[in-house]
């Protein structure tokens, strides 16, 4: 077993027995990268991982982390570091500033070693709205590798390096997680901190971690969640990230969401998510249905709210303070033209939709309803929690589709996160883990709490992640 | 008299001075070089979050307070979106339908006495634009503007207006007293010149005697109250004029040009605006605690129109004094000091007349100056005994300046204590017998000559004397004679 | 449905520029978009508030004591127009 199959759990305690060194995890990684023939990262900055791993192999006392390698969704700012978010808007843009959660990742001993694909901005399901590349799936090269943070859900399964970060508004996490058959996870909304990170919808973007097991995506969670001064919305995480250890569901009550197991789910993932539930009653879970009656609504107030909030919050990209710039001959001009020919279709398309919806003489038509549907939304999470501690459905309607496959169709790319968005509208936490296969491709479950319940929601993962027992290598993946 | 009344409310900006700006942590600057109070946040950089400054919500809440307005329990941040190279994130964050402080009222005081009352719709929290410079000065033609952050993010409270002023001359007087409030309560600097202050003026005309309003127009940015008074005036005019003739007015915003008197439009290309205000899901709830904000409403000072109904009504000061004295909060502080220790109409007149007169060459105002408010009471008090004489006194005052020294110890070390009447008298009668012409002239009923004697005796004395003692002593020496 | 008008004007807004096949595929995608979204102007909300926030925080504030920023030439290092000292954009008109 070479030193990528080593979970970042693995890495850690090679290095703390003195098997290994950050150095020599560095180099396994970096090679994999250089080889890298699914396209997930966008840089890679090796140079300054290599000082990082060095001085973590010189201290006395090895931090946390031990200067295990991290790869980092290209959404989150990293002083110095080409921050592109997937979009031409921003090419070749340095941060002057490190995103919170990355610093704090970096205090406890990780290497960042580059940044991972996108779709641009974060809009989108497949990465294929990247203004730079695709990245393929590791699974099946003619497939997408979901989105929006395919770069870092493909660099996991690929084992480029054992985590990275992701940034979740809607499913950008669980879905390309599913997809790839590894384990992804968005926090309660506020546990951790947004600062750093490039805004698509501030109400529902979260943070998070991608591994291949739970214990890692534990593990990395821990170290990033807390307050933060800089961000308002953040929040004092009650207590710590543990360590999961849980191998039984006893006493555990597990509802199945209705709505999210009707005609929508393909037969493939369906019957996965189907053996998945009866794994949970095999460890002595109880799975009861639950209903969420606007659940099926969350799609129509998402693509209300997330335009929205976008149309304001990439407004200040026009060319002035940084990014490429237009040639024009007067600032209207400038503006229309730099927007227009930088920004990407769909990024377009969510921003007319956002002002559209704030419009003058719409936006209680829209916005304002679509602020309502939420409160329904929360509203039916809670009284869904007062019946059982989690609720489990597909992570995603469909196993990987075809590169290309839905691109001329925005509204049936919307659908692949259907099963997701409900949680991100009521800032729940939920974990994807891989499940099983339909047709050779993983299919994940989602495994959703209550607010701060990812201590339960890990336990409950890391249970059936023993029990189902997937193997998260890739077809003809050489490590 | 017009056929027509104007109609007219203000929205005033007021920049307060806090240390920091209103979501980051830059310092505030006046007049440093361009971009050098920066950061990620305020120049808007991918990924930055605003976080709100405390102390400016506690100054909101003070302008609240002071204007009688309803503090809001729970108020929000909305976003306010419109490009222009001054807005880094596009938008402003400001408030809407929840402002920190909602209605309230002004009382402004008229030279006559009369009350101006004005009220206040709502008092919000917003951030400040950055500052533009257009190459030649002007906007339109500029082959490139220069944008510099230094000011962007300052933190802003924006005071609007009921349509409930009706003359040009009210609109400043309001002004000039809400300036005043604003001073006392140490928010701002207040200072139009430098922009800390501005006010716009929402115009429009009606026949005398109607209820319904007529379409107003927005006078922009004024710089002082000068050009905001006579502004507002050519506004009315230009509307009285276009109504005159039939014509409408139409709602446009509208820009006094203080060299030409004219009004122009300033209509921009931009198509109708449309703000598309949305509640900041960056920012959380402002909820400001009950019990801290009576511990704010009781800590207010004494506010300016109080405080000059007290002066004239309990103190016995002049309208003209009160106005005076109460043009900024460090001369009143100096005043109420001063008057707590002797009578207050005396310490008013010293303050406002010779100390401020003394020190006028040397720039500095009586709070800057080593005379203390209880060196000026002590003075007045010197007066009142007799002690020392109205010209010796000055010369007192004179030297407390210059040394910061008790004024009983000036009187004592220079001498100028008022001379005993005995002594007077003896001087008195040389100068009677010195004259004998003068004496004559006096005993003819010529009255106009014992301004003679008493120059001539302050000159002997040094102005130790007291001239209305030396005026009686001098009739009693001729009649001796 | 959205007709062209609303789709230049609500382009003017957010300062896009568009080629007139983009706007012709803008109004057909917005408007086919649209469609799912209607399904929330159907619901029945009447009573049920907004929700801007999930999280129930309030009053979160930061003490004004300044903080070092960004030197001049930080601020003005990634701007495609930086002057000397400032940021430069084309005239107005």
């Amino acid at each position: 077993m070479g030193l990528r199959d080593l979970t970042a759990a693995g890495q850690i305690a090679a290095v703390l027995a003195g098997e290994t060194s950050s150095e020599e995890l560095l180099d396994a990684h970096l090679a994999a990268i250089a080889a890298d023939d699914v396209d997930a990262f966008l840089a890679v900055d090796a140079e300054g991982a290599r000082a990082r791993a060095r001085e973590i192999d010189a201290m006395p006392e090895r931090p946390p982390l031990a200067g295990v390698p991290i790869g980092i969704k290209d959404a989150l700012s990293v002083r110095d570091v080409v921050t592109t978010a997937g979009s031409r808007m921003l090419e070749g843009f340095r941060p002057l500033y490190t995103a919170t959660c990355v610093a704090r990742l970096e205090a406890a001993g990780a290497v960042v070693v580059g940044k991972t694909n996108m779709d641009e901005f974060a809009m989108g399901s497949s990465t294929e709205n990247s203004a730079f590349k695709n990245t393929l799936n590791p699974w099946d090269h003619g497939r997408v590798p979901g989105g929006s943070s395919g770069g870092s859900a493909a660099a996991v399964a690929e084992r480029q390096v054992p985590w990275t970060l992701g940034s979740d508004t809607g499913g950008s996490i669980r879905q390309p997680a599913a997809l790839c058959g590894i384990v992804g996870m968005k926090p309660t909304y506020g546990a951790v901190s947004r600062s750093g990170l490039i805004a698509f919808a501030s109400s529902l973007d979260q943070v998070g971690p991608f591994a291949r097991t739970v214990e890692d995506a534990a593990l990395l969670l821990r170290h990033m969640v807390g307050r933060d001064p800089m961000d308002s919305t953040s929040l004092d995480w009650p207590g710590e990230i543990a360590a999961p250890t849980a191998t039984d569901l006893s006493g555990m009550r597990v509802g199945v969401v209705d709505e999210l197991m009707g005609d929508g789910i393909e037969p493939g993932v369906r019957a996965a998510v189907d053996a998945a539930l009866g794994t949970i009653e095999e460890l002595g879970g109880t799975v009861v249905p639950v209903s969420l009656p606007s659940a099926l609504s969350g799609l129509a107030t998402y693509y209300v709210l997330a335009p929205a909030e976008c149309s304001a919050n990439l407004a200040r990209f026009d060319g002035v303070r940084y990014g490429p710039v237009a040639p024009a001959a007067n600032l209207l001009d400038q503006y229309e033209t730099t927007r227009g020919d930088l920004f990407g279709p769909e990024v377009k398309r969510r921003m007319m939709l956002g002002t559209f919806a704030l419009a003058s003489g719409y936006y209680d038509q829209y916005y304002g309803r679509a602020q309502r549907v939420r409160t329904l939304m929360v509203r039916e999470f809670a009284q869904a929690f007062e019946k059982v501690d989690l609720l489990a459905s597909p992570t995603s309607p469909t196993v990987a589709f075809p590169l290309g496959d839905r691109t001329a169709d925005p509204y049936a790319m919307y659908m692949a996160d259907v099963c997701t968005i409900p949680v991100s509208l009521a800032g729940l936490p939920a974990i994807s883990i891989p499940c099983g296969l339909a047709d050779g491709l993983p299919v994940g479950l989602q495994l959703a709490g209550p607010a701060f319940s990812e201590n339960a929601l890990l336990g409950a993962a890391h249970a059936l992640e023993g029990a189902l027992a997937f193997d998260t290598r890739p077809p003809g993946l050489v490590t | 008299m017009s056929a027509y009344e104007p109609v007219i409310g203000v929205e005033i900006h007021v920049q307060l001075s806090t240390r920091t700006k209103m979501f980051c942590g830059c310092e505030l600057s006046f007049g440093d070089p361009p971009n050098t109070h920066t950061c990620p946040v305020c120049l808007a950089h991918p990924g930055v979050l605003p976080v709100v400054n405390e102390e400016a919500v506690r100054r909101a809440l003070l302008i609240g307070l002071a204007l009688g307005c309803e503090i809001a329990p729970r108020s929000i941040f909305h976003r306010k979106n419109y490009f222009y190279p001054d807005l880094p994130k596009a938008y402003q964050i400001s408030q809407f339908d929840i402002p920190i402080c909602g209605r309230g009222e002004f009382r402004a005081l008229r030279e006559d006495g009369s009350e101006l009352l004005v009220g206040i719709t709502r008092a919000h929290l917003e951030e400040d634009a950055a500052k533009l410079t257009h190459a030649g000065g002007r906007r339109a033609g500029a082959a490139e503007s220069v944008v510099d952050f230094n000011r962007g993010g300052t933190p802003l409270v924006e005071i609007v207006t009921e349509p409930d002023l009706r003359s040009p001359s009210d609109v400043a007087l309001f002004l000039r007293q809400l300036r005043q409030t604003l001073l006392f309560l140490g928010v701002s600097d207040c200072s139009m010149e430098e922009g800390s202050m501005r006010a716009d003026a929402n115009v429009s005309i009606r026949p005398v005697g109607s209820h319904e309003y007529g379409t107003k127009t927005e006078l922009k940015n004024m710089n002082s109250f000068r050009f905001l008074e006579r502004g507002i005036e050519a506004e009315i005019a230009r509307q009285e004029e276009i109504v005159g003739a039939g014509g409408r007015v139409s709602q446009e915003t509208v820009h006094y040009e203080p060299d030409t008197g004219h009004i122009t439009s300033l209509r921009s290309k931009e198509e109708s605006h449309d703000y598309r205000y949305f509640p900041e899901p960056d920012l959380v709830p402002i909820a400001p605690d009950p019990a801290w904000v009576e511990e704010l409403r009781a800590g207010l000072p004494e506010l300016p129109l109080p405080l000059r109904r007290r002066m004239v009504g309990e103190m016995g000061l002049s309208a003209e004094d009160a106005e005076v004295l109460t043009e900024g909060p460090e001369l009143v502080v100096y005043f109420l000091e001063a008057a707590a220790l002797a009578d207050p109409k005396a310490c008013a007149n010293w303050i406002r007349g010779e100390l401020r007169a003394q020190l006028r060459e040397a720039g500095v105002e009586p709070w800057q100056s080593k005379v203390t408010p209880a060196h000026v009471a002590a003075l007045v008090g010197l007066l009142d005994a007799g002690t020392v004489t109205v010209p010796a006194a000055k010369e007192v005052m004179a030297e407390v300046i210059v040394s910061g020294e008790d004024p009983a110890d000036v009187v004592e070390s220079k001498g100028l204590g008022a001379m005993d009447e005995g002594d007077l008298a003896a001087v008195v009668a040389e100068i009677v017998a010195a004259n004998p012409d003068q004496a004559q002239q006096l005993r003819d009923g010529k009255n106009k000559v014992i301004g003679f004697f008493v120059g001539q005796t302050m000159k002997r004395t040094g102005g130790r004397a007291d001239p209305q003692s030396v005026q009686r002593l001098v009739r009693e020496a001729v009649r001796g004679d | 449905m959205i007709d062209d008008e609303t789709v230049r004007h609500v382009a003017r807004l957010a300062r896009l520029r568009l080629s007139p096949d983009e706007e012709q595929v803008m109004r057909e995608e917005l408007s086919g978009i649209l469609e799912h979204i209607d399904a929330i102007r159907a619901m029945d909300l009447d009573g049920v508030p907004p929700t801007t926030h999930v999280i129930t925080l309030e009053n979160v504030v930061r003490p004004d004591v300044p903080v070092s920023g960004l030197t001049r030439d930080e601020a003005l290092r990634e701007a495609a127009h930086a002057t000397d000292e400032g940021f430069g954009v084309p005239r107005m008109d």
